[in-house]
């Protein structure tokens, strides 16, 4: 390229420069710049014509100016009369102002295009060039249109030189990244594979940038490249580092381009031609060989190319894994790379490491470097290295070297970086539950993990451990015994307490034989911890000594007395005062018979994928997701020993779709008269097994109504239960709830208001209409403190409403945050009369139970109403005109509510329709007047209501010209009085 | 309450550093610079707040001066502040620039820890201040004299000194007023308002009392319901009395008595200072009425003419006009035709600007101008800015009359017609813009 010579500099654009760096402050800078635009423009403006040399140089000041920050816009002409100067300089500046500046001016775009197109018609090696790279810079769709058959052309034209072959595989690259429907290569692809060929690694390197990303789009159409691509990698693997000349970096010949052909290879799967396929694995092996002679230089490049050829080779042995000999080898090479001194290395080692540890091939191999790597936990100074390592510890554990690992883990737990904590602990917790033998181990590395990491354990880790213990008789004796010794340490952590509590609470009397953890003292050990405790822990030992009670009737007064005391009974928290209240009561009135059922221990969970699993793979992001399924797959069949993981798919289905009697955890369904377990207590509780998928609404349900003996607290308590939703599980929406059309009739006569409610959830509503259009607001609240996931709602027509009604909702946030409120809009419009109410159906996970209820939304008909106001005459004409029998709907009805004519009068006017005054001769007589707007029609209506206050009774009399609308306005109307 | 304050010059180097409390660190510093000085967009709001610390700002020609704190404070009275403390710095040492503050940061050093104490603003008097703090260094004081400025700066009357003495009692008033403006194209007024300040120059001998009096609408209106002076006088004065909007005063003036009576009385400080400062909105006299005329012609060429009015006595001078046109920013080339005066295409500024030394009232002038434009491709229409004016003129655009100065004495053996007074308005345009 001809360089920009010294005669050629512009000066002044150089004192332009210069004077803008002189400037003292921003204001001054500005005052130059608009005083050197006002020149620009005044010698733009300039009847005489600029030459060239001078265009360039205010098309370069232009520039300058548009890159610090200022709007330019003129000039756009000036630049492109540059481009067909026959000046390098000039075209190349007039190039450089278009890549910067272009803009969608059509008539710039157009000359611009033909400029270019000359210039790539032109036998100009460097004006091609030119016009390539300002296509590429650019890279716009306009571009792509007006080019991307013209750059193939040029690509794979005989007489292209080799420089302007490569901008245009690079151009063509860039086109294709962002249009790639413009950019078709059909006939062209053979010869673009082809160009695998060429004689100039320059070329060849440029293409094969291209034929990666074109191969990754359709892999079969440029299948032919496999086989070029593996030749040219074993010419370039087995010459000389002399041979390639300009090519070879540092002693290593063309290693960016040795790199790109195994990326490329990355793409396919191994060659089934045995011919390829045997020139590639000697490939493989020289470049592995390579790596293990010594260097041919100290420079760090030399060292740096021959390393990343290496390491893409061994992706891609990764990748076939097909090659037992190659991947073992593989695996020693990295594991040298485990000690080097480059940081770097070690990172990239570890990493290949771990992808190489899932492959059956190499598992055992790899398992050989567990020292190193363990090393390398403890020792290694850089935290990013250190996490890979823990990766990779992970990825190679299995049976025979679990307990080294989970070990080493530990013990690198209480110096980890805060940042990985908690996925150490998750995956302790995996490791130690996949390959426990004997759960005694498994028990106490979670406790071990509790104590060193007890902020990290996430409430899935201590879930799990309850349930491996209530599910195995074997180990809840020396789980007991194990965690009363972790609770006499002076200061443990909650979620050890938690563990304590619920263990001792359960299995408490396995150990009680020994008389120095006798019942007592288990008590006393527990209680200890009580006041230190955060409220659902408290919550969670109240219950744990409800049980000691049942287990060891001789702690009962003891534990009464704890129970009455004011900071239980009166405690200012409702959920440990009202556990407080009822167990105490429990345990005062209930034998002992009944208590033995009521606290009976509990029963075994049903096999299902553990949870903390379910969390690993969602912390680690879907990236590292499909990293540990493939493990998953690969282990199942020869390294699951532990037993405890079945079909995960299966099972977790089917648990959530078939509520387990387990989940009640105090065994309260089996003993009618008592009303136990506050309704939120099971919050916490159930909360353990959140995918049994059973909520305390379902099991407040099934109580019956308390006994005399209950207190009027717990009376309140199951009244409550009456709005309950019913606690199907199943993914159906579920039928609407038997109270919905009540619901419904309380919104007959007004708009605003509490929909529904319940333990969990309140929905409100707000709602206007206006003709035959409505529009609702609901309103979720959350009353729990636990945030409610998948949130969906669905509002659907069933039957004919969906001709009749036209309802469109927004969908609402998946998510609702314990105490919030979310609002969804839902707009509804009439199509035309209709009966029914369309159904709003809710689901959502609550601590993993899902919660299924379907309401009716209070739309009815005479929501659409719109009141008519008309003299007396002219009612009585018109209602002689509804006169014919189906027109008319009558109803008389005893009065549900008092007489009270001032609420009669808001209610009919909240109906809708206008109350008309003074037209009736009975004044205690209403009469009202409204129309029915649907988009169909208008249904007029008219209504005459007769109180008779003696008789406590009522006539409703309805006419409208549709005998429908006369029925249901009628029904409805009839419940309202 | 001020955290710290610190002084940088355009490039962001701190000049001075003064923290006054321990919650603001060393990275305030930097922040500021980084923020604000350096910032891409330039910040225009003077109060910044960056990670819960604000800065407050004012810039001095190239100079920024930045107060800050964690705390949340009277804004105004940290702006009160930084102005007093660059009258203080003026007064001290001329000019603030770069090299002023450079050669005299010792004495800025001493300024602050005697204005600022903890954070809180002290005495920032100038005149008590160069008793104590002085650029010659120490002399001998006796200790009578530092007693002296004890009792002073302590006192009740902490701007004056006892024991002045001149041979001629004199006594300067300035009223500065500066008009600011913004006129429809068709001459409707769209705001107007007047800004003024009374600086007054007192050399009198002893603690005189001194008592200003001016035509304010509800002076004038109290003293014609209350029949004291001539009705003569009050009907006349009552015509061109003039109604204040707000005012504020000097320290010295009694507030109490200007609540009760309305009159403004004080003992004076020796030297210059700032006696009120007052607004007015209504019946503004405009010195000058702007008259644009902009046509376009075609794309490429744009007639301006601009005719200016002075609206005063023909007796009285305008001085120091300037006539500021703004161009469309496509403008390549100006020739402009002008009665009076000199006329000139800035092309750093994008305006016209046309001088006019002096004119006298009820007279009119006239400038043309023909514009030539680049064609754009750029569709934006220019805003077209209004056009604004500078000017000086010799009364006061209020209306504002001084009716007394009276200076009382009874100490010393000298009346209030021994006093050599002197008065003096100056209007001044301030935003002075017409819409074209």
């Amino acid at each position: 390229m001809p360089a920009v010579s010294k005669g050629d500099g512009m000066r002044g654009l150089a004192v332009f420069i210069s004077d803008i760096r002189n400037c003292k402050s921003k204001e001054a800078e500005i005052k130059r710049i608009n005083k050197e635009l006002a020149n620009i423009r005044s010698k733009f403006k300039g009847d005489k014509a600029l030459d060239g040399y001078s265009k360039k140089k205010y098309v370069c000041k232009l520039l300058f100016i548009f890159l610090l920050g200022h709007d330019i816009d003129f000039g756009h002409m000036e630049a492109v009369n540059l481009l067909s100067s026959n000046k390098y300089t000039e075209k190349q500046i007039g190039y450089l102002f278009i890549s910067v500046l272009v803009n969608s001016n059509s008539e710039l775009i157009r000359l611009i295009n033909n400029a270019i197109k000359n210039d790539l018609s032109s036998r100009n090696p460097t004006f091609m060039c030119l016009a390539l790279h300002c296509i590429a810079n650019v890279g716009s769709r306009e571009m792509a249109e007006a080019f991307a058959g013209e750059i193939p052309r040029i690509l794979v034209a005989g007489d292209t030189m080799d420089s302007v072959k490569q901008s245009a595989a690079l151009c063509l690259l860039r086109l294709y990244k962002t249009s790639p429907d413009l950019v078709l290569m059909g006939e062209w692809t053979s010869r673009v594979v082809h160009l695998l060929n060429d004689q100039h690694m320059g070329v060849v390197t440029a293409a094969i940038s291209l034929i990666t990303c074109l191969s990754q789009k359709n892999p079969d159409e440029f299948k032919t490249c496999v086989s070029l691509a593996v030749s040219r990698l074993s010419r370039i693997v087995s010459s000389a580092s002399t041979d390639l000349q300009d090519y070879t970096y540092y002693f290593v010949p063309a290693p960016w381009l040795s790199c790109k052909l195994l990326r490329l290879l990355q793409c396919y799967p191994p060659p089934e031609d045995g011919a390829v396929k045997g020139r590639l694995v000697e490939c493989l092996e020289t470049i592995l060989n390579k790596a293990q002679e010594p260097p041919k230089s100290k420079k760090v490049q030399h060292s740096n190319a021959k390393n990343a050829i290496l390491f893409e080779a061994i992706s891609l042995i990764i990748h076939y894994d097909s090659e037992p000999n190659l991947l073992v080898r593989a695996c020693n090479q990295l594991g040298q790379f485990l000690q080097h001194r480059e940081t770097n290395l070690r990172y990239l080692a570890l990493e290949s490491m771990c992808t190489l540890a899932s492959s059956e091939f190499s598992h055992e191999a790899v398992k050989t470097h567990i020292e190193t790597v363990i090393n390398a936990l403890k020792t290694e100074r850089d935290v990013s290295v250190r996490q890979r390592a823990a990766d990779l510890l992970y990825a190679m554990c299995d049976r025979s070297n679990a307990k080294q690992i989970v070990a080493e883990m530990l013990s690198y737990l209480e110096t980890a970086d805060y940042s990985i904590r908690e996925e150490m602990v998750l995956k302790v917790a995996i490791l130690a539950e996949k390959y426990a033998v004997d759960y005694s181990w498994y028990v106490d590395t979670i406790l071990n993990l509790i104590r060193i990491a007890g902020d990290y354990v996430s409430e899935e880790v201590w879930y799990r451990v309850i349930q491996i213990v209530i599910n195995r008789d074997d180990v809840q004796g020396y789980a007991a015994k194990t965690v009363f010794e972790a609770l006499q340490a002076p200061a443990c952590h909650e979620n050890m307490v938690k563990v304590g509590g619920y263990i001792l609470g359960e299995f408490g009397n396995l150990i009680a034989g020994d008389p120095r953890s006798s019942p007592l003292v288990q008590f006393n050990l527990l209680h200890s911890k009580f006041h230190l405790c955060s409220v659902p822990t408290r919550a969670l030992l109240l219950s744990a000594y409800i049980k000691f009670i049942n287990l060891f009737p001789e702690t009962k007064s003891t534990i009464q007395e704890v129970l009455r005391s004011d900071s239980q009974i009166r405690n200012s928290d409702v959920e440990l005062q009202q556990r407080a209240v009822e167990y105490l009561k429990l345990s005062s009135i209930a034998s002992t018979d009944v208590l033995a059922t009521v606290l009976e221990e509990m029963p075994p969970f049903p096999e299902r994928e553990s949870s903390i699993l379910a969390k690993l793979k969602k912390k680690k992001g879907p990236g590292a997701v499909s990293v540990n399924e493939l493990e998953e797959g690969k282990r199942e069949g020869e390294l699951n020993g532990g037993g405890e993981r079945g079909d995960n798919s299966g099972i977790s289905a089917s648990n959530a779709s078939t509520p387990s009697p387990s989940a009640d955890l105090l065994g309260l369904r089996t003993v009618p008269p008592v009303s136990a377990a506050a309704p939120s207590a099971g919050s916490l509780l159930v909360d353990v097994f959140s995918e049994a998928g059973v909520n305390d609404d379902g099991f407040l349900r099934d109580m019956e109504p308390p006994t005399e003996s209950s207190d009027s607290l717990l009376a309140e308590g199951s009244g409550d239960s009456d709005s309950a939703p019913p606690s199907a599980v199943s993914e159906d929406p579920a039928p609407p709830l038997p109270e919905s059309n009540e619901l419904l009739n309380k919104f007959v006569c007004k708009n605003n208001g509490v929909l529904f409610e319940n333990q969990l959830l309140q929905i409100g509503i707000k709602s206007e209409y206006r003709q035959n259009l409505g529009r609702m607001y609901l309103f979720y609240g959350n009353k729990t403190s636990v945030q409610f996931v998948t949130f969906t709602t669905t509002v659907t027509c069933p039957g004919e409403l969906q001709s009749q009604l036209n309802v469109q909702t927004k969908i609402v946030e998946p998510l609702i945050e314990g105490g919030a409120q979310v609002q969804q809009v839902i707009n509804i419009e009439c199509l035309t009369d209709f009966l029914d109410a369309p159904l709003l159906n809710i689901k959502f996970r609550y601590g993993g139970a899902l919660q299924n209820l379907t309401l009716k939304l209070p739309v009815t008909i005479n929501k659409f109403f719109q009141p008519t106001e008309m003299a007396s005459h002219d009612f009585f004409q018109r209602w002689k005109q509804l006169s014919q029998p189906q027109q008319e709907a009558q109803k008389i009805f005893k009065a549900n509510h008092a007489m009270d004519t001032e609420v009669l009068k808001a209610k009919l006017l909240g109906l809708g329709m206008a109350l008309l005054e003074n037209v009736d001769p009975n004044p205690e007589n209403f009469v009202c007047a409204g129309v029915i707007q649907t988009k169909a029609q208008q249904v007029g209506s008219l209504l005459r209501l007769e109180p008779n206050a003696q008789a406590q009774m009522y006539r409703l009399t309805l006419r409208s010209s549709k005998d429908t609308v006369s029925q249901r306005l009628c029904e409805l109307l009839a419940e309202q009085f | 309450m001020i955290g710290g304050l610190f002084i940088y010059n355009h490039k962001g180097e701190v000049l001075i550093s003064r923290v006054y409390r321990d919650d603001i660190g060393r990275n305030a510093v930097d922040a500021f610079r980084v923020n604000v000085i350096h910032a891409r967009q330039q910040v225009r709001s003077p109060v910044t707040n960056i990670a819960r610390t604000s800065f407050f700002h004012v810039k001095r020609s190239n100079i920024w001066l930045a107060a800050v704190t964690k705390q949340n404070v009277n804004a105004a009275m940290v702006f009160e502040f930084l102005y007093k403390m660059c009258d203080v710095m003026t007064a001290y040492f001329g000019k603030i620039s770069e090299e002023n503050i450079k050669n005299n940061f010792v004495l800025i050093y001493e300024l602050l820890d005697e204005i600022l104490d903890f954070g809180y603003p002290q005495n920032s008097e100038t005149g008590a201040l160069k008793t104590f703090i002085t650029q010659q260094g120490i002399k001998g004081q006796t200790k009578e004299e530092q007693s002296q400025i004890t009792s002073q700066v302590t006192g009740q009357i902490g701007w004056r000194r006892e024991g002045i003495k001149y041979r001629r009692n004199e006594l300067f008033l300035d009223v500065l007023e500066s008009v600011n403006l913004l006129m429809s194209p068709q001459g409707q007024v769209l705001s107007a308002h007047v800004s003024g300040r009374v600086v007054m120059k007192s050399y009198l001998s002893g603690m005189p009392e001194c008592k200003f009096g001016m035509n304010d609408k509800i002076v004038i209106d109290k003293q014609g319901k209350g029949g004291t002076t001539d009705e003569a006088a009050g009907k006349s004065s009552g015509k061109q009395s003039i109604a204040i909007d707000d005012c504020t005063f000097h320290q010295c003036v009694r507030l109490s008595k200007f609540d009760s009576e309305r009159s403004i009385s004080f003992i004076p400080p020796d030297g210059e200072y700032e006696l009120m400062r007052y607004r007015t909105t209504k019946d503004i006299i405009l010195p000058f009425r702007v008259i644009p005329l902009v046509r376009e012609v075609g794309r490429t060429k744009l007639e301006v003419k601009v005719v200016i009015k002075s609206n005063f006595k023909p007796s009285l001078l305008a001085q120091k006009i300037e006539v500021r046109i703004p161009t469309p920013l496509n403008t390549s080339g100006v020739q402009v035709i002008c009665m009076k005066g000199k006329a000139k295409y800035k092309a750093s500024e994008n305006a016209i600007v046309w001088k006019i030394k002096r004119m006298a009232g009820m007279k009119e002038s006239q400038i043309s101008a023909e514009i030539e434009l680049l064609p754009t491709n750029d569709k934006k229409k220019w805003a077209r800015p209004p056009i604004s004016m500078n000017f000086e003129v010799p009364f006061a655009p209020s209306g504002l009359k001084v009716r007394y100065l009276k200076v009382f004495e009874s100490k010393l053996n000298y009346s209030d017609h021994d006093v050599i007074k002197w008065v003096r308005y100056i209007g001044r345009s301030g935003i002075y813009e017409t819409r074209c």
